[in-house]
């Protein structure tokens, strides 16, 4: 019987792919194994595996085609002694190709490296819609569409470049280009000495990293994954942050711990942690998580010129977002400043990272129904800019903070601290959080959306505070 | 406490003697040491000093020897025991002892203590008060030292407690991987607080335990500063040749407790006096230069009486010194 080969997922996140290649021409004979096409993403480039045994009967998606959506039919198999145009079995009709995870991550590693992070750019929660970038930005200035992803790695390049001091080190950065492709490239240009592949040894290589920024060395340790970095978080805070003051000021340590922070999309508990509370908590940290590329890019070289550890939070989700960037490699973003990037009277949202997402979408639903909100992205958590929190509550009398952490001693819960011990004689309403729920992340598709924020539940907690609901 | 040299692979027989020089060199560092921290424990009793208190005696001998074999520009790192590996590396007994009094003219300003001390002019990078933390790090000094190609190695020492951490493995992959110039000096005085070796490590031949990553290791009878220096000068020729990490496991002893505060139940006082008596790092020196003529009875007190005042000198400050001024509570947490 006829089966059909099915465009395969690359990860959780992935919605569509190129087809680069097809290995196999019509009439070649497949065998359960065969390699028959090469698909892309912006991030991996897999292999497509036949299944069954049969005939290529039928190519459907051309080579070079792009945007071909997941599960569209791409090719027929026929079985022995079928003719082209046969017609195709009902039962029969199932994915004929399966994509190993492994021909992806090359190590098998597939939990460790969900392989692909494309998020369409039309995609419901896509770019946050209201940056403001003229706020900043001097006028004149040229401005790239930039993907985050791409971003961060201009950032890294050009200090690469400025400065021989800065070295990037961490698992897969190197000949794999990145779990997430964030150091495409690096090894090509800086070679093996300044992009160093580490063995999965964290507490190892965050150590060893310190260790050489005490030396004066300038080191950007990536962590596949901050869920990852639990395992060295003993010399992020001991040995990193503690040690300019237990030194008296005699050692520093620059360095960079970055990677994706929070949920990225069906991975479970224990790749869908926050980090954000976690580092903000610590004196001699700074810690910074940015909601769009030219953030990302401004800060990230600003963190790789601070003679400080800093802890870099990016967010998978966010990393296929595009937006403009300032041309040019002195763009720099400065360490602990707020950005309000819509400004308004009636309410002030505080988030930072992908709960910007949420929150710029909340306020523009809230507009049309007459609710003019301020929303402030932080940037940094540590030093928190809570003067801007303070003056925009201080014009709106109430303020709803979002965010994907647990809620217990969240950074929301620090800012509803602050803002009620400094700001109470100006607040109209209770202060109030939206976050993730307090449980482990949850595998069901159903479960894990009904554990995150939302839009819908920051126009709730926004309606609630104005009297509205 | 020598029977594990019997499996080990240290060559048997006397160490090559030292010149008159460097006996009394060795002489004069060793009961530098001793004295200071005889005296530290004294202030302690008499609550000048706080917290925790580490003391080296019995050790003396290991970072003696190991800092004969270095040059100017390699890097010590270790753990908590710390007051030898500073005093050796030439910092300042009066700035350590006010450390470890916090007050304002201590090494961290008053704000590290007795086991987070640091002197990058005399490249000690601590003092670290997680047991095995200084692994990664010390290994992180030796990335830095190939990956500016200068020539220098990192002494990373570490305890027969600190043997059994996760990450000290970790480094040690690293470190042959990429041939990093570190020697990794682990210290073993027999007991991690009050849990002897034998109770605490599957292999008690710490020198075997970077087998598994091809890292060479020899056993060294670390209370005889001169089987240290020659061991400690093979393995960070080694290290600078570009060969990668080498082990060095010494075998010493403290007669003291883990820390001040320590009863001491877990081990005889027998035991502790065999040690004394008849493997002392000190007396042995003491003995082989009076022995050979090289020095007499009158100039070793002499130079007890120039240790004596130099530590009287460290103590006097640390008691006088003020403490920080409290505007300092809120320095030093960022680089600005």
């Amino acid at each position: 019987m006829a089966t059909q080969v099915l465009m395969p997922a690359l990860s959780p996140t992935m919605e569509e792919g190129k087809l680069a290649k097809w290995v196999k021409a019509e009439g070649d004979d497949v065998r359960s194994g065969d390699v028959i096409a090469e698909i892309e993403t912006d991030k991996a480039t897999m292999e497509v595996e036949a299944v069954d045994e049969g005939k290529i009967g039928k190519i459907l998606v051309p080579a070079g085609t792009e945007g071909v959506k997941v599960n569209t039919p791409i090719a027929i198999i026929l079985a022995e002694g079928e003719e082209a145009g046969a017609s195709l079995n009902g039962a029969g009709k199932t994915n004929g190709a399966h994509a190993p995870a492994e021909a992806a991550t090359g190590g098998g590693e597939a939990a460790r490296a969900p392989v692909d992070v494309r998020v369409k750019e039309t995609r419901e929660d896509a770019a946050p819609a209201a940056w403001d970038a003229a706020s900043e930005i001097p006028e004149g200035t040229e401005l790239v569409q930039t993907t985050m992803r791409e971003a961060l790695r201009d950032a890294m390049a050009e200090e690469m470049r400025r400065d021989g001091d800065v070295f990037v080190m961490g698992e897969e950065v190197a000949e794999y280009q990145g779990a997430y492709k964030i150091t495409q490239g690096l090894l090509d240009e800086f070679g093996a000495r300044r992009v160093v592949d580490t063995p999965i040894t964290e507490a190892g290589f965050a150590g060893l990293g310190v260790g050489a920024a005490f030396a004066g060395l300038r080191p950007i340790v990536e962590f596949m994954t901050f869920n990852f970095a639990m395992q060295a978080i003993d010399h992020i805070i001991n040995s990193a942050a503690k040690t300019h003051y237990m030194s008296g000021g005699q050692i520093d340590c620059p360095i960079v711990f970055r990677g994706p922070n929070g949920a990225a999309a069906r991975v479970g508990a224990q790749h869908s942690q926050e980090y954000s509370a976690w580092y903000a908590h610590v004196p001699g940290l700074k810690v910074i998580a940015p909601s769009t590329a030219a953030d990302a890019k401004g800060l990230l070289k600003a963190a790789i010129r601070d003679p400080n550890p800093v802890v870099f939070l990016e967010n998978e989700i966010l990393y296929g977002i595009a937006g403009p960037v300032p041309k040019g490699d002195d763009w720099l973003v400065p360490i602990g400043k707020a950005k309000i990037a819509r400004p308004g009277k009636d309410v002030t949202i505080v988030s930072w990272s992908r709960g910007m997402v949420y929150a710029l979408d909340a306020a523009k639903q809230l507009e049309a129904e007459g609710i003019d909100a301020e929303v402030i992205d932080l940037r940094t958590l540590r030093p928190l800019d809570i003067d801007t929190v303070l003056a925009s509550v201080r014009k709106t009398n109430r303020i709803v903070t979002v965010e994907e952490a647990w809620p217990v001693c969240s950074v929301g819960s620090e800012i509803v601290a602050q803002v009620v011990a400094k700001a109470f004689d100006y607040l109209d309403a209770p202060p109030t959080k939206v976050s993730g729920e307090d449980v482990p992340m949850p595998y069901a598709a159903n479960l894990e959306k009904l554990a995150l924020p939302n839009a819908q539940k920051v126009v709730e907690a926004v309606k609630a505070v104005c009297y509205r609901s | 406490m020598f029977d594990d040299l019997s499996n080990g692979t240290s060559p048997k027989g006397n160490p090559p003697e030292l010149s008159r020089d460097e006996e009394l060199h060795a002489y004069r560092e060793m009961l530098l040491i001793r004295r200071f921290e005889e005296k530290a424990g004294q202030l302690y009793g008499m609550g000048q000093i706080g917290g925790f208190c580490h003391l080296y005696i019995g050790q003396e001998a290991v970072v003696v020897g190991m800092q004969m074999a270095v040059r100017e520009g390699d890097q010590v790192i270790t753990a908590y025991r710390d007051h030898g590996h500073m005093l050796v590396c030439g910092m300042d007994p009066k700035g350590v002892m006010a450390e470890l009094t916090g007050r304002r003219g201590g090494y961290s300003r008053g704000k590290g203590g007795s086991m987070h001390m640091f002197s990058v002019e005399k490249n000690f990078f601590g003092g670290h008060g997680i047991v095995g933390a200084q692994v990664p790090l010390g290994t992180g000094l030796a990335f830095a030292n190939k990956y500016r190609g200068n020539g220098n190695v990192s002494l990373t020492y570490y305890g027969d407690g600190a043997a059994n951490q996760g990450q000290v493995y970790e480094a040690f992959n690293m470190a042959e991987l990429w041939k990093l110039p570190v020697v990794y000096v682990v210290e073993n005085n027999k007991y991690g607080m009050g849990t002897s070796i034998n109770r605490a490590s599957a292999l008690t031949n710490l020198s075997q335990r970077g087998a598994s990553f091809n890292i060479p290791g020899r056993q060294v009878d670390g209370m005889d500063v001169r089987a240290v220096k020659e061991a400690g000068e093979e393995a960070v020729d080694w290290a600078r040749s570009g060969k990668g990490p080498y082990i060095l496991e010494m075998l010493t002893y403290r007669y003291r407790g883990h820390s001040m505060s320590d009863p001491a139940k877990y081990r005889s006082k027998e035991e502790v006096d065999k040690m004394r008596h008849e493997h002392d790092p000190i007396e042995m020196v003491r003995q082989r230069l009076i022995a050979s003529g090289r020095a007499t009875e009158d100039d070793l007190k002499a130079i007890d009486k120039e240790i004596r005042a130099i530590v009287n000198e460290a103590a006097e400050f640390a008691q006088t010194d003020p403490e920080p001024d409290v505007a300092e509570l809120y320095t030093d947490v960022v680089r600005v």
